[in-house]
């Protein structure tokens, strides 16, 4: 069960010296070996307004969504600011947009919560029903507003009631496009910025997540260290 | 990708295909599926002479350039979207709970991954690879000799498996030395050796490799279940902990604890799968023939249906072949080998209402529940310093371990804190009572990530009549094949079994020097949407009696005695492990039979 005796013979035969950042609660060495990415920025830049499948309102509709479920704090962005629409338009724009690897043939039946979607739309079809149907509930319910223009908890009040079902579509059932907008917008936070989002890392950065690093072996046995090394994406060098 | 010169080969005779379905040359074994299972027939089989053609219905991918970094480590791509997995627009099944439901199709992936191409899920697999109990072979006899005839429940069709542990022994060994399987011994030969699992059956010798290194969360666990008086061991692991060279000369690496095995084929040369541990050593023998994105259909069979002729299959292009072998081979997914016996009609299709049938009864699962231990921020975890099978055990609860007696149930489950990598898309924990999202939620994500360990308990799965497998009568794939459907919902023993196994759990994390505890326990009814373990088991289980199982204790086929069905579509009921060691064993099992015995005497070797 200890580990200690093949974490030193480790350190031993690869030549480097147990020190004392290997007690727990101290900061992680920066190897020399492993080449130091640029220092990145408190917030990243802007996000780019340009779309390959949103309409512009589409977009503004999204924009305000993704950062009611991820807004912005005094340390780290909001989804939005982060890429998260850019990568949701992306997505939707490719072959998970088109369900590429849906089983899309009938027939159809709502069916129970334990078997899983069931709806005839792929998710490009499914954001570009839910948005409009999203739209004009929520402008029927708040006296003729667009949901961008809603302040921040009556934005919350809306998703909570698209989350639950009480505010009703007719066209899609509202808990499922909720649900995948929920689950796009954390993919989008936390995935490789090669996709647009999590953008500078910020996501990663936020909870500590290296990345797209090779190897801890050097590390794993070292219980409790504080790693601090700045995370990699697949898109750099020096992996 | 490359194309294999018998790919090429290949490609070459698909030009002459059209609406008959081209008959290609007669072979000595055709294996349905080129995982695990096949890998090793196709090895086996191909040194001791027989010719070998191995379908596959998925593409042909190895270490490099296939799960090379820096692209290997995007969890996006492989975790979330499934990039190695089963594409389920072109194949899935349909689902209901129960019999009296209308099933519809799994219409994306979730509660479990099967894979597609060369090497099957043996390239995404963790590699947790444990030996199933002496007990459980034999469950049926052994709970009635220990607690008598009334306490197996009725409704419960459980089985002894005809073949035994000790007799299975040899082979366990075989497949653990196949990968360089890396752990401590916990039985030697009867002698219980200090850092095992002391609950473990007899082992021959020790594990090929010592353990792995452990993870500070395995730390924490181990440290609070000994403290309970209970027997913590370092996972048996497929993650390598060492150069080392099996018996077909191929050389696989140390593992470095990247945190990218689960979903995702290994760039280190360090997870045994049959890319690294078997194909290198037969892609080249002329005896064995690859044959990628070949899907293979039906299994023929003579006018008198006496023995299987071969199999018919449709390649990448939509052209039908018909291959016929002398042995049919079926190593596909534990879905797939029940689903290709019933659409070429081989054995009678089980009814829950009557009882009566072979094919598609016992499906069973794995029963899974889990606590989750929240640190305050001193304690760092750093959850992406992993490995597929980094983990720290107890087995004192599962099986046979413990007396069953005062609990009225049957079964158990090992409790394991695992490592797997810390990827935040899946891996972001908080404590229950947190929103599901907006700014709270944010900031329980960033104070939780890394300050977190999940313990987790690997139930059985007992057989129920109302679980099982049939063909829809609504869904097709798409070669027109209609769709396996699957009926299935935990049995009140499971259930019951998982609750004591939570509270087992929660007596463990309530002692490991957490903040908070949060549980997740069984709860309602089995759902297929989230991830719960690609251990599907049964539909073709292996017996003693023809009326209630598929194959005899050689996996061969009681109606076609040249078909053989390999893989955990066998087991009669899940035992609370992971099933690979089991399936490995099992089929070196096989190839001893049908080497030794069967190809010398062709016929039933039962």
């Amino acid at each position: 069960m200890d580990g200690s005796l093949s974490r030193r013979a480790f350190l031993k035969a690869a030549g480097t010296v147990a020190t004392a950042s290997a007690l727990p609660g101290t900061v992680l060495a920066q190897p020399t070996a492993t080449p130091r990415t640029a220092p990145l920025p408190a917030q990243p830049g802007a996000a780019p307004a340009l779309f390959l499948f949103f309409t512009v309102p589409e977009a503004e509709f999204v924009t305000a969504a993704v950062d009611r479920l991820i807004p912005a704090d005094a340390q780290w962005p909001s989804a939005s600011q982060a890429g998260v629409v850019n990568f949701i338009d992306r997505q939707l724009a490719s072959g998970y947009g088109s369900g590429e690897r849906l089983y899309l043939q009938g027939p159809w039946q709502r069916g129970m919560p334990g078997q899983g979607y069931q709806l005839p739309l792929t998710p490009a079809q499914l954001y570009r029903i839910g948005i409009s149907a999203a739209d004009r509930a929520i402008t029927q319910r708040f006296d003729g507003q667009r949901f961008a223009d809603l302040s921040a908890a009556q934005k919350d009040e809306a998703l909570g009631a698209i989350e639950t079902g009480e505010l009703d579509f007719e066209e899609l059932p509202a808990p499922v496009f909720f649900e995948t907008l929920l689950a796009n917008t954390i993919e989008g936070f936390f995935s490789d910025p090669v996709y647009g989002g999590n953008r500078d890392m910020v996501g990663w950065r936020m909870v500590g997540f290296p990345g797209a690093y090779a190897s801890f072996i050097h590390e794993v046995d070292q219980h409790g260290v504080r790693y601090t090394r700045a995370p990699i994406g697949m898109g750099q060098t020096g992996h | 990708m490359y194309l294999l010169p018998r790919e090429r080969g290949c490609l070459t005779a698909r030009k002459q295909g059209g609406f008959v379905a081209k008959r290609m040359k007669p072979v000595d074994a055709v294996l349905v599926g080129v995982g695990w299972t096949g890998s090793i027939l196709a090895k086996e089989f191909a040194d001791a002479g027989l010719t070998v053609v191995g379908l596959e219905r998925g593409g042909f991918r190895q270490t490099v350039p296939d799960f090379q970094a820096p692209g290997i480590h995007d969890e996006l791509r492989y975790a979330i979207r499934y990039g190695l997995m089963q594409d389920t627009s072109r194949t899935t099944l349909t689902f209901r709970n129960r019999p009296d439901e209308q099933a519809l199709p799994m219409r994306q992936l979730g509660s479990f991954l099967p894979g597609t191409g060369v090497g099957g899920a043996g390239v995404h697999w963790n590699g947790q690879t444990f030996r199933f109990q002496p007990a459980d072979f034999v469950l049926r006899t052994h709970l009635i000799e220990r607690y008598g005839k009334q306490f197996v429940p009725d409704d419960l069709p459980i089985q002894d498996w005809g073949v035994t542990y000790d007799e299975l022994e040899p082979y366990f060994d075989r497949f653990e030395y196949l990968c360089g399987i890396a752990g401590k011994a916990g039985n030697i030969k009867g002698e219980i050796q200090p850092g095992g699992n002391p609950f473990e059956g007899w082992r021959s010798r020790e594990y090929p490799l010592p353990p792995m290194k452990q993870a500070h969360a395995g730390a924490l666990f181990g440290k609070a279940a000994a403290s309970l008086g209970f027997h913590p061991f370092p996972v048996p692991s497929a993650n390598l902990t060492d150069h080392y060279t099996n018996e077909y000369g191929l050389t696989m690496k140390p593992c470095m604890y990247c945190g990218y095995c689960e979903r995702f084929g290994c760039e280190h040369f360090a997870k045994a799968s049959p890319q690294i541990s078997v194909l290198p050593a037969v892609l080249n023998n002329p005896n064995f023939t690859l044959r990628t994105h070949a899907n293979v259909t039906r299994v023929n069979f003579d006018a008198k249906a006496r023995r299987a002729t071969g199999v018919t299959y449709v390649d990448a292009q939509g052209q039908e072949f018909e291959q016929p072998a002398e042995m049919v081979f079926l190593c596909a997914f534990a879905h797939h080998n029940p689903h290709l016996m019933l659409v070429s009609g081989i054995g009678e299709p089980y009814d829950p209402k009557t009882g009566r049938g072979n094919v598609g009864r016992n499906y069973t699962y794995q029963t899974m529940s889990s606590v989750s231990v929240f640190y305050n921020e001193e304690v760092n975890i750093n959850p992406f310093m992993g490995a597929g099978a980094l983990g720290t055990a107890i087995d004192d609860f599962n099986g046979e371990n413990f007396d069953h007696g005062p609990h009225g149930f049957v079964g158990g489950a090992y409790v394991a804190a695992y490592t797997t990598g810390g990827r935040p898309i899946q891996h972001h924990p908080v404590p229950e009572g947190t929103p599901r999202w907006g700014l709270e939620w944010k900031q329980a994500v960033a104070r939780h990530y890394n300050h977190t360990v999940g313990i987790g308990s690997h139930g059985s799965s007992m057989p129920h009549p109302a679980n099982y497998l049939d063909l829809d009568p609504t869904y097709r794939d798409a070669w027109g094949l209609p769709l396996l459907r699957l009926t299935y919902d935990f049995p009140e023993n499971d259930r019951r079994m998982a609750e004591f196994l939570a509270d087992r759990m929660l007596e463990i994390a309530n002692a490991m020097g957490g903040e908070q505890v949060s549980e997740n326990r069984l709860g309602g009814r089995y759902s297929i949407v989230p991830y719960q373990t690609t251990h599907n088991t049964g539909g073709t289980i292996m017996g003693i009696d023809p009326q209630t199982s598929v194959v005899n204790r050689y996996l061969q086929s009681w109606d076609l005695p040249n078909l053989f069905v390999m893989g955990a579509s066998v087991f009669p009921q899940n035992p609370g492990y992971n099933p690979t060691d089991t399936v490995g064993a099992l089929t070196y099992w096989t190839i001893d039979a049908v080497l030794n015995r069967y190809v010398k005497n062709p016929g039933p070797l039962v």
